[in-house]
């Protein structure tokens, strides 16, 4: 069991779901990526997504490609990512995760990005750009290192391969919200709810949903529907107006409050 | 090697290389896209649609010259060039984009998006939308707009829009992205219409098959002309499209030498060329697995070419198959290689070339001096070099108006 499950076994005991936040690891520099992961968990996030800064995001929408483009620019390495992963893995009780390119995977070696992670303290990949036809390789050495491998469903996908994709998919299931980029939406899709109903009576596994949440009005509408939310543009996009340090821990903390306080 | 006929694969692989490395969002339109082109392949009205436009429409079939001033000036082998200059609108990319606009109607999808690098699949994009009364999107990199002014307004003038991309190093590689990006959300009603031998399966092979006319032509073209195929075919190689359809049908034709002629830039230092065959390794961009130029973390390299068609930091999967099993040699030509062979046209033959394939030709110039007279030597003119005017003159600190 790794911790990811045991974080959702935690919550749907206690009848409670999961708060994900996303930030850019590097973004605007390490020190404030490691603050910011501190303030999430002590506010009350249930796992944290970290994004590992890549030069061709083609799934990202314009805040978190500038995001990756901060970091990038300033410098950030991988190998300095997993440093700060480990001292911060090492400091707070959720789960971590690495939402990472397959380009970068690939590059550093899918076995010695794994043991990297593992080493690091971290529980579970994302990998946005690696669909499941692609990913047996990758899956086989995950289980291996009991590290969760988080697999997308989106709105364009077949009932056929959704349920494929949820059976392949560990730690949770990410369904997208809607077909596109990552970015704030004011108006979320209607059949949404649906959607996700029918996806979470196909498998066991958690369904998280992310893309588009914003704001404590999508919060009160849609976790009741799902195990957990994902949100990331609109963390990412405070932490590029507030700059480093201080500030951007205390914007994105008092923001992250606001849409925990709409959980049911 | 294995017959042409085995790559690629169901999932898209050609050897090791090519595949599918998309977000989900968009595996269906992948899928689908997959069924639609096999179909439409198999339509005797497509096809015979598609070959009476590519005969009325774009001038096919295009010469094959025999520069004979070029090669008495080289002093070797017999130097012939297939005419894709000559094609409308002055470059091979208007065989892929009326064969993609033929797809896209079939599929029954209204708008198109495109990227573009030099703008010449811009162009051919535009052409082929306007022709088949489809809405038009290309995105092109701020700073290759600035540097391609006259192919920015001929979209316009098309009834394109053009939509400049502000983001990474603002050149073909991040139009590629924005594309994608646009496809994402729009992929139900859009079709991509990808330029080159690039990206997810099945671009690399749509791209591939409806370019190979180029190939088809010169076998027989060389057959009337030399009485037999040639002994060596040199095509330029950015994302590869010309050289895969100049190439693909030569494969099974061992005795054909098949050279590929990357852009070797000011250097052979990182950043300075655009030439992953060359100096680059396996990886991921862009959808498929190749040859791409990364740093160790995996980030896209910089890459720098005079010809902003071939500025580009990865290569067509197929290429990379065609290296690994060593049917195609890859070699690198640089800028002012590129532009001596420019100008040698030029002046030889009175033809202007397009810089992509001045680098091509320079290579042919370069090995005919080293082979006999009675060898000849097909070289891909990929384009004319009208559009590269202004660079030219900007090089040699002329002023145009």
């Amino acid at each position: 069991m790794s911790k990811i499950d045991e974080c959702f076994a935690k919550l749907r005991a206690e009848g409670k779901k999961a708060f994900v936040p996303f930030i850019t690891a590097g973004d605007p520099d390490l020190a404030t990526t490691e603050a910011l992961i501190r303030e999430l968990a002590s506010r009350g996030a249930s796992i944290c997504e970290v994004g590992i800064p890549y030069s061709d995001p083609i799934a990202d929408g314009p805040v978190i490609q500038a995001s990756y483009t901060r970091a990038l620019d300033a410098g950030v390495k991988l190998a300095d990512i997993f440093a700060m992963l480990k001292r911060a893995s090492a400091e707070v009780d959720i789960p971590l995760l690495t939402m990472v390119s397959y380009s970068i995977v690939l590059r550093h070696g899918p076995q010695q990005y794994v043991d990297d992670a593992v080493a690091a303290g971290v529980s579970g990949l994302i990998v946005p750009d690696l669909p499941v036809d692609e990913s047996s390789a990758l899956a086989s050495i995950c289980r291996k290192a009991d590290l969760g491998l988080v697999h997308l469903v989106t709105p364009t996908t077949p009932k056929e391969r959704a349920v494929r994709i949820a059976r392949a998919s560990t730690g949770f299931l990410y369904y997208v919200s809607v077909a596109g980029i990552t970015g704030e939406r004011r108006e979320l899709p209607a059949e949404l709810v649906e959607n996700v109903r029918w996806l979470a009576a196909q498998t066991d596994v958690p369904v998280c949903i992310g893309f588009g949440i914003s704001t404590p009005e999508h919060v009160r509408q849609l976790s009741p529907v799902a195990d957990g939310l994902i949100v990331g543009s609109a963390i990412v996009r405070r932490v590029g107006e507030s700059g480093a340090g201080e500030a951007t821990v205390k914007a994105v903390g008092e923001y992250v409050a606001e849409l925990l306080a709409a959980y049911a | 090697m294995p017959g042409v006929s085995s790559v690629p694969d169901a999932a898209g692989r050609f050897g090791d290389f090519g595949g599918r490395f998309v977000p989900e969002t968009l595996s269906r339109a992948l899928d689908e896209l997959v069924v639609e082109y096999e179909a439409a392949k198999q339509d005797a009205e497509f096809t015979a649609e598609f070959d009476e436009l590519l005969r009325t429409y774009v001038g096919r079939p295009s010469p094959l010259y025999h520069a004979r001033r070029l090669s008495d000036a080289c002093g070797g082998a017999q130097i012939y060039l297939k005419r894709e200059d000559t094609n409308h609108t002055g470059a091979h990319k208007i065989n892929n984009t009326l064969g993609q606009a033929l797809l896209t109607r079939r599929m029954g999808k209204r708008r198109v998006i495109a990227e573009t690098g030099a703008g010449q699949h811009g162009v051919a994009t535009a052409t082929a939308c306007a022709r088949f009364g489809l809405e038009c999107v290309v995105y092109m990199g701020s700073e290759d707009i600035r540097r391609q002014k006259p192919n920015v307004f001929s979209m316009k003038l098309l009834g394109a829009e053009v939509r400049p991309v502000t983001s990474g190093s603002r050149t073909l590689r991040d139009a590629i992205n924005d594309a994608m990006r646009d496809w994402m959300s729009s992929v139900e009603t859009t079709h991509y219409i990808l330029g080159s031998v690039v990206g997810p399966h099945p671009f690399p092979v749509i791209v591939r098959d409806f370019q190979s006319v180029i190939g088809r032509e010169a076998i027989e073209q060389s057959r009337d002309q030399i009485g037999r195929l040639p002994d060596v075919v040199v095509a330029c190689v950015g994302g590869g499209s010309n050289a895969a359809g100049m190439f693909y049908p030569f494969v099974e034709h061992q005795d054909v030498e098949l050279v590929g002629v990357e852009a070797g830039g000011r250097s052979d230092q990182p950043g300075d060329h655009a030439s992953p065959l060359t100096y680059g390794a396996p990886g991921v961009l862009h959808g498929s697995y190749s040859y791409v130029m990364q740093d160790e973390d995996g980030q896209t390299s910089d890459v720098h070419s005079i010809s902003a068609g071939l500025d580009y930091p990865g290569v067509g999967p197929e290429h990379s198959y065609w290296k690994a099993s060593g049917r195609v040699s890859y070699t690198t030509c640089r800028d002012d290689a590129a532009l001596e062979a420019f100008d040698k046209l030029a002046k030889c033959e009175g033809i202007l070339p397009a810089l992509e394939s001045s680098h091509a030709v320079a290579h042919a110039m370069k090995i005919a001096r080293e082979r006999r007279p009675d060898e000849a030597i097909v070289v891909c003119l990929s384009g004319r070099g009208d559009k590269d005017a202004f660079e030219i003159a900007r090089l040699r600190g002329e002023q145009l108006e």
